[in-house]
């Protein structure tokens, strides 16, 4: 069974349809990729799973529960955890801040704090400073420590490459890497280069829906179809 | 320019603003004595306005939620208190202290028991089926202003009601020759310790950190597992408690009060929050002493000016600050 | 949505319904031979023109203003005090209601340059407090203003009860369906044409491209500014559009009234019945606008009576007369307006012209 699917789901934002079919399913374990062109639908699919939009009619199972209607915080209580395009990071609060309202209890577990520091330096670094003074890249880091603070089941993230050198985009596939170890990750993407050296699983969403899915493999093999779906953005 | 910008900024920024004013004043009044009064009134006034407004000013940071009606709770506040210290003026006029604090006290109490249950029933019946509407939003929260203003009337009447103050806290400090009246310190006093207690639960507590970052960015604060919907409700509650302890203090403060003190009130709390800048406290505190200051210091030297004063201040910080003094990060 | 050029049968009765209430105005001086229904009919005229003002503002770019009553008082007093200080000349009728539109002007202007940009709920907290300002202002300026108790003065000869305008055979004043050909009901004309021009003009506004360039800002503002419409150029001029004719709908009826003064020209209440009107009768119709302040003028005039009547008949009977108590009418209002908003958001003009829509 997969960790995750979606069945059908239709989204509306105001009165535009932006998802007009979406199936899809996520299996357990390793980096999932959705790629597809700039509007295709990449981040609706993910704030659809997350319940910050409605799809209708459709639904979203995760571990075989329909999750469709329920609320966005009950979501994020199954260990689903988000990393939004805009990385969602308080800016009026410190690093700490940020990280220990990402915990469940309050607490740090000292383990876990550690593989942070030792993933991302920079956040130790800069444990106490307000977060709207870092770095876009170290936002991002802390975007993303913030998302496996906890034990996740799931974490969804959209494009986290974006804007980023070069240099701090190889450490977050390194840091994506060993994540995967334990977690599923559902990555949406624009970086072709980078979702191939990561994903395991992928599909290709265009104009709201599925237009391919199948193993990184074949697909990176396959450079007709990447021209035919990714055009614009290879 | 740079280089003073910057001198200021280390000296504390925008929070001189109030310690440069005085310092004017302080020249432009000449007499000492009378200075300081001002800037004693100023500054009690300024706090029972801080209690009025915070808790606009969170609600609106926290959900976008403007709303019209609040000044409903600094009049319902004011009235309930002076009905409860009416109602035990027994003890007010008793020599004990005691008696006199039990008074104030259950006077506070009613007031901000009726702010939490008003709070929760505006927040859940009238707010919440319009939450993202502004424009309907302004509607019926004007609406329930209207409402509750005619109620205000019906059970109080029209004419001014006296609010009697307890024997411990009537007259004044006399220090050299500067004369004090010793309400208006405990009226400062009070409101810096709520003041206080809100900021420490705001900074060092769990709710308090949820509450910031629910004002800067409500969706991720949802997407890691927080219910904002129901911290709001709380949060709400707890403004329109405050409003009314604002209310409460005020009514001891002016000792008469007309039902027309809502309306008017509104204009000063709407004022302060947009100097301030809309879902900060620290900006709200700046903007309710800016607000408090200005209305005594230029009431004392030019009269006829008092009543545009708070106008002129804020057209004034709006041309230079378009988002308010101290808006919170978004 | 274009709910104006939609031709269902709700479209046709709303229609119906306005057209009724114009014959009514236009006849109204023959129709209702009293002197307080005149007084209605008149105010009935100048209400209408502004509300219809300010459903351009709320109803069609989506802002809400509570500056609306200051600009009509900005007119009322400008011929209030040019027609006091210059005599009863139509000299001075122009000067006062050029000197509220240029006031009226310079202030919206500056209201909407400061505070536009920013969110729309700021921009109703800052015209709240300005118009606050505007209130104590004219209760402190005295000698300028005549302070709470306001100005009286005389409106032009022409609008003397006591000018005759046709004689008949005896040299008295002619009758016409029993109705004296005087200067009163010359008065009242001036308000009916004036009113009916200013209207005429909005709806000619509405119907024009501006009108749809403000209904795509107030869908979808991001869409409108990508599209290239400089959404705060254009709420600006609106708002001062808007600021205009409520002055000169404010001149009117000063020169009506012949007296101006914070509670007929600037007060709050005047601007709560402005939002009262407006909802009930339907935002973003210029038809809601019509039939709201129609009704709730009315209501004003006759329905507390009503109240005080039936408050007195039920006397004996416990809470009855309290709640029926004329004094709690605003109360009443209050709540059917805070239904209203709630189940009706399109007011009655916009539920009915909704119904039987060919779809």
């Amino acid at each position: 069974m997969s960790l995750l699917s979606l069945n059908s789901m239709k989204t509306n934002i105001g009165q535009y349809a932006v998802l007009h079919d979406v199936t899809l399913e996520v299996p357990e374990g390793g980096v999932f990729v959705l790629l597809g062109r700039n509007g295709a639908g990449k981040t609706t699919t993910l704030r659809s799973i997350m319940g910050l939009w409605q799809p209708s009619p459709g639904s979203v199972l995760f571990n075989g529960q329909d999750i469709t209607a329920m609320h966005t915080a009950d979501i994020a209580r199954l260990d689903i955890a988000f990393v939004p395009e805009n990385m969602g990071v308080f800016g009026g609060l410190t690093v700490e801040e940020n990280l220990i309202l990402a915990t469940a209890k309050g607490r740090f577990d000292p383990a876990r704090l550690k593989r942070i520091y030792e993933l991302f330096p920079a956040l130790e670094t800069f444990w106490t400073k307000q977060a709207w003074a870092l770095s876009g890249g170290q936002k991002q880091m802390l975007a993303v420590a913030r998302a496996i603070i906890e034990p996740r089941a799931l974490i969804l993230i959209d494009e986290p490459t974006k804007g980023l050198a070069p240099a701090i985009v190889d450490a977050m596939a390194d840091a994506f890497r060993e994540i995967a170890q334990t977690t599923t990750i559902l990555l949406v993407e624009q970086n072709f280069e980078f979702a191939k050296s990561l994903g395991r699983d992928m599909a290709v969403i265009d104009d709201g829906r599925i237009a391919h899915s199948g193993t990184m493999a074949d697909f990176a093999a396959d450079t007709a179809l990447q021209d035919r779906l990714l055009s614009l953005s290879a | 320019m740079q280089q003073i910008n910057d001198f200021a900024g280390r000296l504390g920024g925008v929070y001189l603003l109030p310690v440069v004013v005085a310092a004017l004043a302080f020249v432009m009044i000449g007499a000492p004595s009378s200075w300081v009064t001002l800037t004693v009134a100023g500054l009690a006034m300024g706090m029972m306005i801080f209690l009025m407004a915070s808790g606009l000013s969170l609600v609106f940071g926290l959900m976008d939620v403007l709303n019209f009606g609040h000044s409903a709770f600094v009049s319902f506040g004011a009235f309930i208190a002076a009905s409860v210290l009416a109602w035990l003026s027994g003890w007010l006029e008793a020599d004990a202290v005691s008696l006199n604090i039990a008074a104030l006290f259950l006077a506070f109490g009613a007031a901000i028991l009726f702010g939490l249950v008003a709070g929760w029933f505006f927040e859940t019946v009238i707010v919440k089926p319009v939450y993202k509407d502004h424009l309907r939003q302004i509607l019926i929260t004007m609406g329930a202003l209207i409402v509750a203003e005619q109620m205000i009337l019906a059970i109080w009447g029209g004419t001014p009601v006296s609010v009697p103050r307890p024997e411990f806290l009537e007259g004044s400090l006399l220090i050299g020759d500067i004369t004090i009246e010793i309400y208006r310190i405990f009226a400062f006093l009070l409101g810096l310790g709520v003041y206080a207690a809100l900021y420490l639960t705001l900074n060092r507590t769990r709710i308090g950190l949820l509450i910031r970052a629910g004002v800067e960015n409500r969706e991720m604060v949802e997407a890691l597992g927080f219910r904002v919907d129901r911290l709001f409700v709380a949060v709400f509650m707890l403004g329109s408690a405050l409003a009314a302890l604002g209310g409460a203090m005020w009514a001891g403060y002016e000792t008469l009060i007309t039902p027309a003190l809502g309306a008017e009130m509104m204009i000063v709390v709407f004022i302060v929050v947009i100097i301030g800048g809309l879902g900060s406290i620290q900006g709200t505190l700046l903007g309710a002493i800016m607000v408090g200051l200005m209305a005594n210091y230029i009431g004392y030297l030019a009269p006829k000016l008092a009543l545009a004063s708070n106008m002129i201040l804020m057209v004034a910080i709006l041309l230079w600050r378009p988002n308010g003094l101290k808006p919170a990060v978004k | 949505m274009n709910a104006l050029s939609q031709t269902t049968s709700g479209t046709k009765a709303v229609k119906a319904a306005v057209l009724l209430i114009f014959a009514l105005l236009l006849f109204a001086p023959f129709l209702f031979q009293d002197v307080r229904a005149l007084e209605v009919a008149a105010r009935v005229c100048v209400f209408i023109v502004l509300v219809a003002s300010y459903d351009l503002l709320i109803g069609y770019t989506g802002i809400v203003s509570f500056a609306h009553t200051m600009f009509f008082g900005f007119g009322a007093y400008g011929a209030a005090i040019s027609l006091k200080q210059m005599g009863p000349g139509w000299d001075a009728v122009v000067v006062g209601a050029l000197a509220g539109m240029g006031v009226s002007l310079i202030v919206a202007v500056a209201i909407g340059l400061l505070s536009l940009r920013v969110k729309a709920i700021f921009f109703a907290m800052i015209t709240l407090a300005t118009a606050s300002v505007a209130l104590v202002l004219a209760s402190q300026l005295s000698d300028f203003t005549g302070g709470e108790d306001g100005i009286t003065y005389r409106a032009p000869a022409l609008f003397k009860t006591a000018t005759k305008l046709m004689l008949d055979e005896n040299g008295k004043v002619l009758r016409v369906f029993g109705v004296k050909i005087n200067g009163k009901l010359a008065a009242y004309y001036f308000v009916f044409f004036s009113c009916l021009a200013l209207f005429v003009v909005m709806l000619r506004m509405v119907g024009s491209p501006l009108g749809t360039v403000l209904k795509a800002i107030r869908e979808n503002e991001a869409r409108a500014e990508a599209i290239g419409y400089r959404v705060v150029s254009y709420r600006t001029f609106v708002f001062c559009i808007a600021a205009l004719v409520a002055s000169l709908a404010g001149t009117i009826y000063a020169i009506w009234l012949k007296y101006t003064g914070p509670d007929t020209a600037l007060s709050f209440a005047i601007m709560i019945d402005i939002l009262l009107m407006v909802v009930i009768g339907g935002m973003g119709t210029m038809w809601g606008a019509v039939i709201g302040a129609t009704m709730l003028v009315l209501a004003q005039y006759y329905l507390r009576d009503l109240m005080g009547a039936a408050a007195k008949a039920t006397v004996d009977i416990p809470i009855l007369p309290h709640v029926l108590d004329p004094d709690r009418w605003l109360f009443w209002l209050g709540i059917i307006f805070i239904l209203l908003v709630y189940f009706f958001p399109k007011g009655i003009a916009g539920t009915v012209m909704a119904k039987g829509a060919p779809r």
